[in-house]
């Protein structure tokens, strides 16, 4: 148990997706502009990804291990993954039209969100079992949404501000995020004994 | 003669445009997450840059040839299928040809799959395009890609580690700046670097 919530915290504040493993960045410069919307995309990432989390690693552990074809984990995975997608907007749309309206094209957007494949990859090279594999993929969709929602409110401030030129719009929202992944260094050595 | 003189001034003008105007990386601001992630060196970064232009000539090369007989609705899993299995090949070769660098890269490689430029050029260009100019594009995206990953390694890593590629450039008294091969300095250098390139790009 003390394992499982290591794992959750460690990659909600450590090793968080954005600002130290460099995932899902296109998404996170993409949708940051207004908060409202980095909050859809912040719950529509994190479903995704805990779900996908669960299904490539039942992929994984049922179908690819005893075959022994592992070598094929990149394939099958984003197959999963965007058949998994493709079918959670059908579901959405038929049972809750307001749920489809919050995620709107965020969710086949999320196909080619890099945080999704790469959570699923990384479950497997990590070697969790189940509940492991659901807590990672749920935490780092909490750390995305805590992510993109600051960085959005601080964008909705910079309106404001008198940015130079050449430095408007992605040169200023990386500037930010490095001033983002300074602050979370804070973290670091938060459960090394 | 003067359309073949046209189509090699095309050829040419196709790769020029990856790697100045339309880069991919400084230009575009596609494939962001490899760019930040493995330029803590520059021996990482051209690794990453020669495995991305081998899957980017791979799949343009397979999607241009069957354009012409792909249906419309399930042509992006076709691409995608295409480019994993490009991937796939990309990856178990550096793995048995160059351990080391292969696990220096580590979850990037797989992760090439989802790297937004290659799937853009077979979307917007290598479905519509001839092979010939196909391969042209490939090759000039994918120059753009490494270059652009070279420079930001090369700041990288001698601010960070007084080093490029494994020699020192600074003299005995420098002391590098660690932050520079975390995270913290990767967006910082990018987004510098951006800001320049808009600078210096702008119409006076």
């Amino acid at each position: 148990m003390e394992k499982v919530i290591v794992i959750f915290f460690s990659v909600v504040l450590i090793n968080n997706f954005i600002l130290s493993r460099f995932l899902g960045l296109c998404p996170f410069l993409g949708v940051s502009k207004e908060s409202k919307a980095a909050l859809s995309m912040g719950i529509a990432v994190t479903f995704v990804m805990t779900m996908a989390s669960l299904v490539t690693w039942f992929f994984f552990h049922f179908f690819l291990v005893p075959y022994q074809l592992e070598f094929l984990q990149t394939i099958v995975f984003i197959l999963v993954i965007a058949t998994f997608v493709q079918f959670v907007e059908m579901v959405i749309a038929k049972t809750s039209p307001l749920l489809q309206e919050a995620l709107g094209i965020y969710l086949p957007l999320i196909t080619t969100n890099c945080a999704v494949l790469g959570v699923s990859l990384l479950n497997v090279k990590e070697g969790y079992n189940l509940l492991e594999t659901l807590v990672n993929g749920f935490g780092g969709g909490v750390g995305f949404t805590m992510a993109i929602l600051i960085m959005a409110s601080i964008r909705e401030r910079l309106e404001l501000c008198d940015v130079p030129q050449c430095m408007r719009g992605f040169p200023i929202a990386f500037v930010i995020t490095s001033m983002m992944a300074f602050a979370f260094f804070g973290f670091q050595g938060f459960f090394s004994k | 003669m003067k359309n073949q003189m046209a189509t090699r001034f095309r050829f040419g003008d196709e790769i020029f445009k990856g790697i100045s105007r339309e880069n991919p990386t400084f230009r575009l601001v596609l494939g962001m997450c490899p760019s930040l992630a493995i330029s803590t060196s520059v021996i990482n970064a051209l690794g990453m840059g020669v495995a991305a232009t081998f899957v980017l000539l791979g799949s343009n090369i397979m999607v241009s040839l069957i354009r012409n007989f792909t249906p419309a609705k399930v042509r992006i899993p076709v691409f995608i299928i295409i480019i994993s299995t490009f991937v796939t090949i990309a990856d178990l070769s550096l793995e048995a040809f160059t351990p080391d660098l292969h696990k220096a890269l580590g979850i990037f490689i797989p992760l090439i799959v989802v790297n937004c430029i290659i799937l853009a050029r077979a979307e917007a260009f290598a479905s519509r395009e001839p092979v010939f100019y196909s391969i042209a594009d490939a090759l000039g995206m994918g120059a753009g890609f490494t270059l652009a990953l070279t420079l930001i390694a090369s700041i990288r890593e001698a601010l960070g580690n007084g080093t490029v590629l494994g020699y020192p450039v600074f003299g005995a008294h420098f002391d590098p700046a660690v932050i520079m091969i975390l995270a913290p300095g990767a967006f910082l250098t990018i987004g510098l670097l951006i800001g320049l390139m808009n600078h210096l790009g702008r119409k006076p």
